[in-house]
């Protein structure tokens, strides 16, 4: 699926993570931009839970970006679930 | 009962640690109108894996009037928090509405009709009027609370520190609450940093028959806590009651004195639900 519009879920705060999602031309596969303030010990764990849910919603040609703050794994998944949803234009939001 | 906005990961991942008895993930009032579905899967999201140690867990969705308490109910009731909080109920017919949508969603998924439990929040003058009809009829209502700040606005009324305003209202409320056998939980006391008036409310709340105190801020559990728990003294009291009950009972005796005092039914039921409370038995 190719997202309608970006969009964007989530908060600059500690323990949050903000993602924005926008679609890119045909073809252009995924652009993955990920930083988050625990990178090395993390990082690793925030691209699988990225790319996991990417597949699952099979999203294609996207501009990803993703600026976390220590975000735990179930609020990660939420804040990607919501930005895609929005992105589908499945629910509505803010951007 | 420690509300916890739904939309704030860093709050809701600690919920449990700071030994509230049950905490409020909260969808509806603490949640910007454009957030709802951010909220909605955060909490869901977090409660499946999220250890509040001991504390009950519930959530309050949003009124099916609104766009998004239907969405609430078909996320988070699979979930089967302890409780569901519904917010400005003002009649049994809703309840009715409501429970049919519940259970609709709980035969769906192969879930009891009897674990979660409702706890109806009466926050507009229509509610209080109605209040005795909604806490009786339902089995899977097993508390019902006052909304202050919402009863205030519905009455055109400004809330004081005295309570004056809502003081009609929360009476009608607890003895609803009573009449039914159910909880009733007094609403939250705004000041963050008056913990004199917080204990003062608290303990006039006690006096009058809440059975327990929503609460904004961690900082105010400790306070809360100290007024609902009874003390050493209340709870020898109680003990020596019990014991004194059951060996006059056993003798055949109804009523019995300790220290001068006459101890009758009354006295008797009111020592064994402080037992209970303390979780106390008497051997």
């Amino acid at each position: 699926m190719k997202p309608k519009i970006a969009a964007q879920a989530g908060t600059f705060e500690s323990s949050d993570v903000i993602f924005l999602i926008e679609p890119l031309p045909k073809g252009a596969g995924r652009k993955l931009e990920l930083t988050s303030t625990v990178m090395q010990q993390f990082g690793e764990s925030l691209k699988r839970i990225v790319v996991e849910m990417l597949d699952q919603f099979e999203m294609t040609d996207i501009h990803l970006i993703a600026k976390d703050k220590g975000a735990l794994e179930p609020t990660i998944k939420a804040r990607l679930e919501t930005a895609i949803k929005r992105a589908l234009g499945q629910q509505e939001g803010t951007l | 009962m420690l509300y916890i906005p739904g939309n704030n990961p860093a709050m809701i991942q600690q919920g449990g640690i700071y030994g509230a008895d049950s905490i409020l993930l909260d969808l509806e009032d603490a949640v910007a109108l454009n957030q709802k579905d951010a909220a909605r899967s955060l909490v869901r999201n977090m409660i499946k894996v999220t250890d509040f140690y001991d504390a009950e867990v519930c959530v309050r969705i949003n009124h099916l009037s609104t766009p998004f308490g239907l969405a609430d109910l078909e996320e988070i009731v699979p979930l089967q928090p302890s409780a569901i909080r519904y917010p400005k109920t003002e009649s049994p017919e809703e309840v009715v509405e409501l429970l049919k949508i519940i259970e609709r969603i709980e035969d769906l998924h192969g879930l009891p009709h009897n674990r979660m439990t409702l706890h109806a929040m009466i926050e507009t003058a229509m509610g209080v009027q109605n209040v005795f009809s909604i806490a009786s009829q339902f089995s899977r209502i097993d508390a019902i609370t006052i909304g202050g700040q919402d009863l205030t606005a519905d009455m055109n009324i400004i809330y004081t520190p005295d309570g004056a305003g809502i003081d009609f209202a929360r009476k009608r409320i607890i003895m609803a609450a009573k009449a039914s056998h159910i909880d009733v939980i007094d609403t939250v006391f705004p000041d963050v940093n008056d913990e004199e008036g917080l204990r003062k409310e608290t303990e006039y709340g006690k006096k009058i028959g809440f059975t327990g105190k929503a609460i904004i801020n961690p900082r105010q559990i400790d306070i809360v806590h100290e007024v609902y728990t009874p003390t050493e003294e209340e709870i020898r009291k109680a003990y020596r009651i019990i014991k004194e009950f059951k060996a006059n009972s056993a003798a055949g005796i109804g009523v019995f004195a300790i220290d001068g005092k006459m101890v009758d039914a009354p006295i008797v039921a009111r020592a064994e639900y402080l037992l209970r409370l303390a979780n106390v038995t008497v051997v």
